[in-house]
């Protein structure tokens, strides 16, 4: 085959592929949308009729350890609401992070809410791959499926603003 | 006769499919960025995982250097013998995806190297002014960090760690108070080293 009829070949077959995998098709988890399926790395929990909020964190993020204690805060404020412990939940997933390395974290920001590996970055790459920390909040309807009502960038300020901002977002705010 | 061809043509109908395919869906890096840099990371997509010839092996003692830190003064090697374990931790280069993503975790376990009574001295082969923007953003580091930047990787160069095209490897090498390497990984230039694997070497020295 000649040189120019190969590159024409090669970039021909680019494009038919490209079509038929849409760039975005993995990417940023869309406020309004559904998360891809994360199983068997990640589980989501399903509060009935709740929500829970998911904290991407890396334990060599600098950002994500200088939000831990806000995050921590955080997470005593759903805790003291005998109203809400039940029905939201806060989770991490330690993107490219080993086990030992999410414990290293949890220890030293004794992190006392649930925190996942995903060492091998699965989860990671299914979500878009945010930067660090990111936060998704899903709401769980009453027949198990979920919608997201937020997924941004950044760390969370003020946990109490943070807190009614997804209380009004989930409409567990009654 | 005719099946040959037929043959020839599935062949490389595949192989174009395969090169066509790797323009579309390219290497997936293993990192994960901070916002900490913003948007400011250079990729420099996925490198030859090794590309040096290492001139130290375990049980030999360490070349010793004097570099400049950022922090100012300098910061000489052997001044740790007898004191200290040191644990050297060489990176390719400033405001790239895995390096940015690698001293931040050996900063939240100071106590860890406290404990096995280590140093660690991060060098890059970066000049001191692109050092110090770089490693702002990580916070305050409680070790030092050196640049290798004149003559350019000098030490990477005696360790055998500088790469044909002036980075050097992502390498960690352990010596002990001695002044003897304890522990040589020359990474995967696109992968983290575990920290698991690194307190697993810690444990073993004398």
């Amino acid at each position: 085959m000649k040189p120019a009829k190969t590159i024409v070949c090669v970039l021909f077959l680019a494009v038919f592929l490209a079509s038929a995998h849409p760039a975005g098709a993995e990417g940023l988890p869309a406020e309004g949308g559904v998360l891809p399926e994360l199983s068997p790395s990640f589980v989501l929990p399903k509060p009935r009729d709740g929500a829970v909020i998911i904290q991407i964190f890396s334990m060599y993020c600098p950002y994500c350890q200088r939000n831990a204690p806000t995050v921590n805060r955080l997470y005593e404020k759903i805790l003291s609401d005998p109203r809400l412990r039940d029905k939201l939940r806060l989770v991490g997933i330690g993107v490219g992070n080993s086990p030992f390395e999410v414990d290293l974290f949890r220890n030293r920001y004794r992190v006392a809410f649930p925190l996942y590996p995903d060492g091998d970055y699965r989860v990671h790459k299914k979500l878009g791959e945010p930067r660090t920390p990111y936060f998704i909040v899903v709401k769980i309807n009453p027949d198990g499926t979920h919608r997201i009502v937020y997924s941004r960038l950044g760390e969370i300020g003020d946990p109490e603003a943070f807190l009614n901002e997804v209380l009004n977002l989930t409409g567990l705010k009654k | 006769m005719m099946e040959k061809t037929k043959t020839e043509s599935v062949r490389r109908f595949f192989i174009l499919l395969a090169l066509a395919a790797s323009f579309v869906f390219p290497a997936e890096g293993g990192w994960a960025l901070s916002e900490a840099y913003k948007g400011n990371i250079y990729n420099p997509g996925k490198l030859r995982p090794r590309d040096s010839r290492l001139k130290v092996a375990v049980g030999q003692k360490a070349p010793d250097f004097t570099l400049p830190a950022v922090g100012g003064g300098t910061v000489t090697l052997s001044s740790f013998r007898g004191r200290k374990n040191v644990m050297l931790t060489f990176i390719p280069a400033a405001w790239t995806p895995v390096c940015s993503d690698q001293w931040p975790g050996y900063n939240i376990v100071e106590d860890l190297f406290a404990k096995f009574d280590t140093v660690i001295l991060g060098i890059s082969v970066d000049n001191l002014p692109s050092l110090y923007a770089w490693t702002n953003q990580m916070g305050k580091l409680w070790f030092p960090v050196l640049s290798d930047f004149w003559p350019h990787g000098g030490a990477a160069k005696r360790y055998g760690l500088l790469r044909r095209d002036g980075m050097a490897e992502r390498a960690i090498v352990i010596i002990d108070k001695g002044g003897v390497i304890r522990y040589l990984d020359v990474h995967d230039i696109n992968e983290r080293p575990p920290l698991e694997g690194i307190v697993k070497e810690l444990e073993k020295l004398p």
